[in-house]
């Protein structure tokens, strides 16, 4: 089998032909092309500037892998701050050994996403590190992006009576990759829900909904991002616990495992701040595009319980929804 | 008919059966003559009533009692240092259940043995100890054995399974507790402060109904074995209070879909055929409790990690933190919020006692479902 050297990030002949077979094949743009130390753009008007790295293991899961996440997840950062999809960095970290046809795979994957989101990769890295040093592959992904609205949602812009949507069912990213790591085989039909949320956000600014803020679940679940957005407003947040979708093997995977379905990360899932009487418009407009079908109403904010997330039973009690805490799942993404 | 993972919870959580349940017992609680308070022995029971917020549909004269029934709480700090000194030397691999992990010992947790170089494995099932001793032959892997009745016959299995495939290399380090004894301890105890009794269901599940009996000959009062959706703990209390009512002490099954009076005689027999009571455990906010805990038997202790590495490990008692009123929480005297260091000193971050150290310790589930319960104040 064909892996990957430790010469082919030395800098020299190998790591030349490394980089001109298959980033330069598979990342084909002017920009990139130009091959130098850096790339040239014209950039104007109100930019969003993000980072990320990626860590996730296993490599290769149920509706994506490494490459999809490392390419949508920064993308959906730019997003959540009304940025369009510009251009991104990669920096590769690969551990000697790791098979060619497993990194060609996760940059095909990258090509894809990046084609798919109209966005280049105009500049890049290559490590490969002894055996041991890293796990297989990390990815970083730098990005930039146009802001389209002003101001750019942002938590600052959260006020009391705001109503909370949440763009459709939570968890599965989470579940995939607990599923694979455990084992678990119970759950085929459970998908990553790693997608790009651009398309979504275009479709809300296009319709004039006023995004008071965008955040993308991932890490610490939607439990962190209320919890987050709670504390930076001194508002109270109220969930309402039954709208909030979950799908069942998602609810089944946490009850045999003991987690909260609102821990778990997602990786195509945004929570929206908005007017309370656009919640309608901006739900139609959701539910027609494909990824975010189950979009829901999930609760409002008040300035009752300051800095709180406030979750409503069904059966009429409240409890706080906390902070997810400890090792819940280390290296998810 | 094929079972689904949904069939496990699907109808016991369902809102118009809770209200119906809470509409039954604030009538029926309305004639109660005093306040009736009762003890949820288990830390899941716990974790249900507050992650489902139930007190808030209760009436007032009904009252918890968070007993002592989460094994991670309950260890004792001497136990930990146990488990933090068995992780040290470099050929040592020290295997134990992901809750364990935070629990502080007299000066660190095995959490932060491992950030200092220790080699500390969290699993979810015990077996996955097993083919770490496999795959290390030239480590000894020692498994931190925890849980009371319900997963000490995992870890006979795995003792089974050990022998039987002669590893040499994995050594157990026994912390099985047992919830009659325990309980035994609190109701004898002068003032008792707890009325009636909610069992846990999964332990009965292994034991059977039958190991209460002693407790309700001796002590006389209701007792219900309940399972641990919402619906089943709200069904459980209604059964206490109209055993309250008729003036009666039985030991009823709420959980009949898995519990019967002789249990799982199966797994008694392979607990029976590892394991002994041990003459004394300490409990973490209780005490030293006499045949409360269990220990390998004789012909088993070439894999007692307590005997071979005996010259690692300390019995020194150590006390709980001089602030902590975990002991009076358990015991009934106390609520969480009345402790002074509660959600200051302590939280889950850094717990200082027992009751805040695992999500089903009663300070912890206080902490992260109600936040010093200002939210019940605020809907009543």
């Amino acid at each position: 089998m064909n892996r990957i050297q430790l010469s082919q990030g030395g800098g020299g002949l190998e790591s030349q032909a490394l980089i001109s077979q298959l980033f330069y094949r598979y990342f084909n743009n002017p920009i990139l092309a130009q091959a130098e130390d850096a790339a040239l753009m014209t950039l104007s008007g109100s930019l969003a500037f993000t980072t990320d790295s990626y860590t996730v293991s296993p490599l290769f899961f149920n509706g994506g892998d490494i490459g999809k996440l490392a390419v949508v997840g920064t993308l959906n950062d730019l997003a959540m701050r009304s940025a369009r999809p510009g251009c991104l960095s990669a920096g590769f970290i690969i551990e000697e050994g790791l098979p060619y046809a497993d990194l060609e795979r996760i940059v095909g994957s990258m090509a894809q996403a990046l084609q798919q989101a109209n966005a280049q990769l105009v500049c890049g890295d290559t490590k490969v590190v002894p055996k041991g040093a890293v796990d297989k592959v990390f990815i970083n992904t730098s990005g930039v992006g146009q802001v389209q609205c002003q101001p750019a949602p942002g938590m600052n812009q959260i006020q009391a009576g705001d109503a909370l949507l949440i763009s459709g069912d939570i968890g599965r990213h989470g579940a995939v990759i607990m599923a694979a790591r455990e084992g678990l085989d119970l759950t085929t039909e459970l998908q990553t829900d790693c997608a790009l949320l651009w398309p979504q956000v275009d479709a809300l600014i296009q319709a004039g909904i006023h995004l008071h803020a965008l955040r993308d679940a991932t890490r610490g679940g939607v439990a962190a991002v209320l919890n987050e957005w709670a504390q930076a407003t001194g508002l109270g947040l109220w969930i309402e616990e039954a709208y909030l979708p979950i799908s069942e093997p998602v609810q089944g995977l946490c009850e045999l495992l003991g987690f909260e379905a609102y821990d778990l990360a997602n990786e195509g899932r945004m929570l929206i701040a908005l007017p309370k009487s656009q919640v309608e418009q901006a739900l139609s407009i959701l539910q027609q595009l494909t990824d975010s079908q189950q979009a829901a109403y999930i609760g409002e904010v008040r300035a009752a319980q300051p800095s709180r997330v406030v979750m409503q039973t069904a059966w009429g009690t409240q409890r706080i929804l906390d902070w997810p805490k400890g090792e819940l799942l280390p290296r998810i993404c | 008919m094929s079972l689904v993972l949904k069939d496990l919870f699907d109808g016991f959580r369902d809102p118009a059966t809770l209200q119906a349940l809470a509409h039954q017992i604030e009538q029926a609680a309305a004639r109660l003559s005093k306040p009736l308070r009762i003890m949820e022995v288990c830390g899941g029971h716990t974790h249900t009533i507050m992650r489902y917020a139930l007190p808030q549909r209760l009436p007032k004269n009904i009252e918890f009692i968070h007993g002592p029934g989460c094994p991670v709480c309950i260890m004792p700090k001497e136990r930990i240092d146990q488990a933090i000194a068995l992780a040290q030397p470099a050929n040592h691999i020290l295997v134990t259940l992901g809750d364990m992990l935070r629990v502080p010992g007299s000066t660190q947790s095995l959490a932060k043995a491992r950030s200092q170089g220790a080699d500390v494995r969290a699993v979810y099932s015990p077996l996955e100890a097993l083919s770490l001793a496999q795959q290390h032959p030239d480590k000894q892997v020692i498994f931190f054995a925890i849980g009371f009745e319900t997963t000490t016959p995992m870890t006979a299995a795995l003792l089974a399974q050990t022998e039987a495939l002669g590893v040499r290399n994995l050594f157990f380090h026994i912390n099985h507790v047992l919830v009659p004894p325990a309980v035994s301890a609190l109701l004898a105890e002068q003032p008792c402060h707890i009325d009636a009794l909610i069992a846990p269901s999964h332990v009965s599940v292994i034991t059977g109904a039958k190991i209460y009996q002693p407790l309700l000959a001796r002590y006389g009062l209701p007792m219900v074995v309940s399972g641990f959706e919402p619906v089943d703990v709200m069904q459980s209390i209604l059964q206490l209070v109209e055993q309250t009512l008729a003036g009666e002490a039985r030991l009823a099954v709420q959980y009949s879909r898995a519990v019967d009076w002789e249990g799982n005689l199966k797994a008694q027999a392979l607990i029976a055929r590892f394991f002994e009571p041990r003459a004394m455990f300490r409990w973490r906010g209780l005490g030293d409790i006499a045949l409360s805990a269990l220990q390998l038997k004789a012909p088993w202790q070439t894999y007692d990690a307590e005997i071979q590495f005996a010259s690692l490990l300390s019995n020194q008692p150590i006390d709980d933190h001089k602030l902590c009123i975990c002991g009076d929480i358990l015991r009934g005297r106390a609520k969480p919020q009345d402790c002074k260091v509660f959600a200051k000193g302590c939280d889950p971050e850094r717990p200082l006692g027992s009751c805040m150290v695992s999500s089903e310790g009663a300070c912890h589930a206080y902490y992260r479902y109600a936040k010093v319960t200002q939210i019940e104040v605020e809907v009543r």
